[in-house]
C-alpha cells in the first residue's frame, strides 16, 4: 500500500501529463483548422487539373506515342513505393496505419519477385521502415524545418520522382498517404500515380474533341503529366498533414481523459487512506483515554 | 456592353479569383490572347507573365502567374496557374529570387533538354522582371 506522501506524488505528476497533453491538443487543434483549409484551397486546382488530364488521356488512350508518364513502361518489374508519413509521433495510429500499409504491400510485392524501392517523406516513416527494408530505400525526403507546407515541397519530391522515372529506375509509382476523413478517422491509401489513372466520373468527355489546343494536344499533355504528379503529391502531403493534427488532437484528447480517470482514482484511494489514518488515531486516542 | 463570364485564377495553393469578368489577356506559349465572352473551346499552355482580368464593373486586375495553363470555354475561363499573385503584391526581390532559384536549377540540370526549358523559363522571367518592375 502506498503511503499518503507517494499517492500525493503521483496525482502532482499525472496531472502534469494531463496539462500537457491538454496543451498539445489544443495546439494539434488550431493547427488542424489551418491545415484543413489548406487542403480545402488546394482542391479546385487538383480537380480542375484532373478533370481536363482525363480528357486528353481518354483522347489519347489508343495513341502509341503518348508520353510515359501515361501509357507507362509496359512493365511492371520494378515499383517505387513513396511512403508520406509524419515528422512526429504522438498522433495515435496514424504513422503506424500508413507504414502498415505499405509494408503489407512491399512485402505482396517481394513475394512475387518483384523489385521494391521505396522513397519515404517524413522522419518517422524513414525511421520505422529503414529496420525492415534497409536496402530498398533509395532516397528520404524531410520537412522538418518546415513550417508551412507549400507547392515548393511538392515539387521537390516531385521532381526526385520523375528524375528517378526518367533514368528507368522504376516502371510503376504509388503514393501511401493518409487520406482525411473527419477528424476521428483518417483512412491510410495507396494510389498509383504514374503511369497516372484517372478514374472518369463523367462517360468519355466529348466535348474534349472539340477543343482547340495550342500548342499541340501531345505537348500540353506532356507538360502537364509531370504538373500532374506534383499536384497528386502536393494534395496527399495536405491531406496526410490535416490528418496528422486530427490524429494527434483524438490521441491527445484521450490521453488527456485517460489522465483525469487516473487522478480520479488515485484521489479517491487518497482520501480513503487519509481517512482510515483519522479513524485509527481516532481509535487510539479513545483506547487510551478509555483504559485509564 | 460586352458580355460577362466567368472567369476563375486558381494556383495550388488557393483559388485567387473567381468572378464575372468581361475580358481577360492571358500569356499564352504563342502569344498574348484575349479572351471574351463565348470564345471558342480552347486549351492552352501560358507562359510566366501579366494577366489582366476587367470584371464586369469595369475594374482591371492585374495578377502575375508563373507558368500553367488554361481552358478556355465559351461559358467560362479557368486559368491553372502554377503560382500566381496579384501584381501589387509582387516585389522585385520575390522575383529576383525566382530567377536566382532557376540559374541554380540551370547549373544542375542533368539533361540538356530540362536545360533549355529551364532556360527559356529563366529568359521569360527576366524579361517579366523588365515589364514588370521598372526599376
Amino acid at each position: 500500500m502506498p503511503s499518503l506522501k507517494d499517492l500525493k506524488n503521483r496525482i502532482a505528476s499525472v496531472k502534469a501529463t494531463q496539462k500537457i497533453t491538454k496543451a498539445m491538443k489544443m495546439v494539434a487543434a488550431a493547427k488542424l483548422r489551418r491545415a484543413q483549409e489548406a487542403a480545402e484551397a488546394a482542391r479546385p486546382y487538383a480537380e480542375r487539373m484532373t478533370k481536363v488530364l482525363a480528357g486528353l488521356s481518354a483522347a489519347n488512350a489508343g495513341n502509341a506515342e503518348a508520353p510515359l508518364l501515361l501509357s507507362g513502361t509496359g512493365k511492371d518489374q520494378v515499383h517505387l513505393l513513396i511512403v508520406a508519413t509524419g515528422e512526429r509521433g504522438l498522433a495515435g495510429g496514424f504513422n503506424s496505419s500508413i507504414i502498415r500499409l505499405a509494408r503489407d504491400h512491399a512485402l505482396k510485392l517481394l513475394a512475387q519477385g518483384k523489385t521494391v524501392k521505396i522513397l519515404t517523406v517524413g522522419r518517422k516513416g524513414n525511421d520505422i521502415l529503414r529496420r525492415t527494408f534497409k536496402d530498398n530505400i533509395v532516397d528520404y525526403v524531410t520537412f522538418r524545418e518546415v513550417k508551412q507546407l507549400g507547392f515548393a515541397q511538392a515539387d521537390e519530391v516531385a521532381h526526385k520522382v520523375l528524375a528517378l522515372y526518367n533514368a528507368g529506375e522504376f516502371d510503376i509509382a504509388t503514393l501511401f498517404f493518409a487520406r482525411f476523413q473527419s477528424v476521428i478517422s483518417q483512412v491510410a491509401t495507396a494510389s498509383q500515380i504514374i503511369p497516372a489513372k484517372f478514374e472518369t466520373t463523367e462517360p468519355a468527355t466529348a466535348s474534349s474533341a472539340l477543343y482547340e489546343y495550342e500548342p499541340s494536344e501531345e505537348e500540353i499533355l506532356e507538360d502537364l503529366l509531370p504538373k500532374n504528379v506534383a499536384i497528386q503529391i502536393f494534395r496527399a502531403l495536405l491531406e496526410n498533414n490535416a490528418s496528422f493534427y486530427g490524429a494527434q488532437m483524438s490521441a491527445m484528447d484521450n490521453a488527456t481523459r485517460n489522465a483525469g480517470d487516473m487522478i480520479n482514482k488515485l484521489t479517491l484511494s487518497y482520501n480513503r487512506q487519509r481517512q482510515a489514518q483519522i479513524t485509527k488515531e481516532l481509535i487510539e486516542i479513545i483506547s487510551g483515554a478509555e483504559a485509564l | 456592353m460586352a458580355d460577362a463570364f466567368n472567369f476563375e485564377l486558381v494556383s495550388p495553393e488557393r483559388l485567387l479569383v473567381s468572378e464575372k469578368v468581361t475580358e481577360v489577356v492571358i500569356p499564352a506559349t504563342l502569344g498574348e490572347m484575349t479572351v471574351l465572352a463565348n470564345h471558342a473551346p480552347t486549351m492552352t499552355t501560358i507562359k510566366p507573365g501579366v494577366v489582366s482580368v476587367k470584371l464586369a464593373s469595369g475594374q482591371v486586375n492585374k495578377y502575375v502567374v508563373f507558368g500553367g495553363f488554361a481552358d478556355i470555354l465559351p461559358t467560362g475561363c479557368t486559368l491553372l496557374a502554377e503560382s500566381a499573385v496579384p501584381a501589387s503584391e509582387l516585389t522585385h526581390a520575390t522575383l529576383q529570387k525566382r530567377i536566382e532559384t532557376t540559374q541554380g536549377e540551370i547549373n544542375h540540370a542533368q539533361s540538356d533538354e530540362h536545360r533549355t526549358k529551364l532556360e527559356q523559363f529563366l529568359a521569360e522571367l527576366t524579361h517579366l522582371n523588365g515589364i514588370v518592375m521598372p526599376v
